[in-house]
């Protein structure tokens, strides 16, 4: 249903509401805007100088942004990678035909699903040390992305998998393919162009979920932002705190903005492509279930 | 579990923190993300565009960064939240988008038809959207708004970070105070989130089951 459905055609006089109505929510915003402006001129917080600092590389700040944004990738990068693999297998798992794979493994997957992805990093950034193995934030963060987005890719795929006509693997058991062949060039194939669009938005979860390495003090953007905060307090004292936080919004915003729009374009491809096994289906739905610690579901995406 | 018995006052009040704040934010998530799909469906331009520009800002934000603005960020214009207001307010306008958007799929679904019968029979927008659109919508998206209030219990952990006692917070406080009964607290914890979200998610079929409509 689009949304013109739901309304006349405007005439002349509802035409005039609306126009009132657009100027009125306008003044309102604009209202808004002006007001955080005044607040924000008032304590000096718009001086061109104490943007620069932003840009400027004598003071440091765009090279420990920089490291801020390395940091945040490459956690979310390996995140990403062990927990699509760990996710693939615990799919496989979970439809196996031999009950003692399938109940521990369905326990584990329904386990970290429930648990907040907060809990499961700080378990791993605090268990391991005290049964004497050391481990950095940075693997404790790791792990706890990787469990945690494993159990739910393993949702994802097991969707995917199952969404797939069973016809499909009917005809491939009967000219005699073996169990693993029959899931590894019939099922698959055909499940990975339906589930990528909801696997991607789960990624993007991801990245926005190895910003909590900050509550465990990983010095990912989040991380740099504050401690440069402290740094410069000592001298210039909140001389230049609003805008470093600014930067690292802005730079958070950007990139999960960039993976979306990715996501969405790989999805409307895949919907043109001729090759997906269509047909009657469409893609998987985009559950609102992946919404996680970071957020997005992307149900629209 | 002698120990989870010593300190059952702590987890009690941990208990009712995650509890207080996922019962706030989730009103006023429910609240505003109503308001933002009626905003996103209307037909006034700026509106939509507001609801629009609102829902991808804070779908693309890590929790994470909101809570940052609200409680370091704020006091840079003069607005000092304390950290359980903050962390309502961040959770909570979290939230919303997400509500947003799943109440807008839930309107997308209702058949063009009813929307047009309720204008054949000259419902306003405001009219057909309370008296017919809605109604409908809110019960196909109860199972996504249910996953949405189960995920939103779970994000409330990230407060912990940031000035409130809540279940998280126990983890690191008792692994500095009584590091041989980690694992302990650990079982406390993870067994307090279930006791939320497994009755959710209960209820959430069996709200399913009767709000289901047969189309």
């Amino acid at each position: 249903m689009t949304a013109p459905i739901l309304y006349d055609n405007p005439g002349p006089k509802a035409r005039r509401r609306i126009l009132i109505g657009s100027i009125v929510g306008m003044g309102l915003i604009l209202g808004l805007i002006a007001y955080v402006l005044v607040k924000l001129a008032g304590n000096g917080q718009l001086e061109g100088q104490r943007w620069a600092v932003l840009f400027d590389p004598r003071s440091s700040v765009p090279q420990f942004l920089a490291d801020g944004l390395v940091a945040t990738l490459q956690v979310a990068a390996l995140g990403m990678v062990l927990a699509t693999i760990l996710g693939a297998l615990l799919a496989f798992g979970r439809l196996s035909d031999h009950r003692w794979v399938r109940i521990p493994v369905t326990a584990f997957i329904e386990f970290f699903r429930a648990v907040p992805l907060l809990v499961v990093i700080f378990a791993a950034f605090l268990l391991p040390p005290s049964f004497g193995v050391p481990i950095s934030a940075y693997a404790a963060l790791v792990v706890g992305l990787t469990l945690y987005n494993g159990a739910v890719i393993a949702e994802i795929v097991r969707a995917g998998i199952l969404s797939i006509d069973r016809g499909q693997s009917e005809a491939a058991y009967g000219i005699g393919m073996r169990k693993w062949q029959v899931m590894t060039s019939i099922l698959l194939p055909q499940a990975i162009r339906r589930m990528l669009p909801v696997l991607i938005a789960q990624l993007v979860v991801l990245l926005k979920d190895s910003s909590l390495g900050f509550i465990i003090g990983y010095f990912e953007l989040l991380r740099s932002a504050r401690s440069l905060v402290e740094f410069f307090r000592v001298d210039f004292g909140d001389q230049y705190s609003f805008q470093i936080y600014v930067a690292a919004a802005l730079i958070y915003i950007l990139v999960n903005v960039i993976l979306s729009i990715f996501a969405r374009w790989l999805d409307k491809r895949l919907a043109r492509s001729k090759k997906s096994p269509e047909g009657e289906g469409e893609a998987l739905p985009l559950t609102v279930e992946q919404f996680s610690v970071g957020g997005g579901a992307n149900t629209t995406l | 579990m002698g120990f989870l018995i010593d300190n059952i006052d702590l987890f009690i009040s941990a208990f009712g923190q995650t509890l207080l704040i996922s019962a706030l934010a989730g009103l006023l998530a429910l609240v505003l993300g109503t308001i933002l799909a009626a905003m996103r469906v209307s037909p006034v331009p700026p509106l939509r565009g507001l609801a629009t520009f609102y829902v991808e800002v804070f779908r693309n934000t890590p929790l994470t960064v909101v809570f940052f603005f609200i409680i370091f960020g704020l006091p840079q214009i003069d607005t000092v939240v304390s950290p359980l207001p903050g962390a309502v307010l961040a959770v909570g306008l979290y939230t919303s988008a997400f509500v947003c958007e799943a109440i807008r799929s839930g309107i997308n679904s209702i058949s063009a038809g009813q929307a047009e019968a309720a204008r054949a029979i000259g419902l306003t927008f405001s009219q057909s959207l309370r008296e017919v659109v809605l109604p409908q919508a809110f019960r196909t998206v109860v199972p996504p708004l249910g996953n949405v209030w189960i995920a939103m219990v779970k994000n409330t952990s990230i407060a912990a970070g940031f000035f409130i006692a809540d279940l998280s917070a126990l983890l690191p406080r008792l692994a500095n105070a009584a590091a041989d009964e980690l694992i302990a607290t650990l079982i406390g914890v993870v067994i307090a989130y279930l006791l939320i979200t497994l009755p959710s998610a209960a209820v959430v079929s069996r709200l399913e089951k009767r709000a289901a409509i047969l189309r």
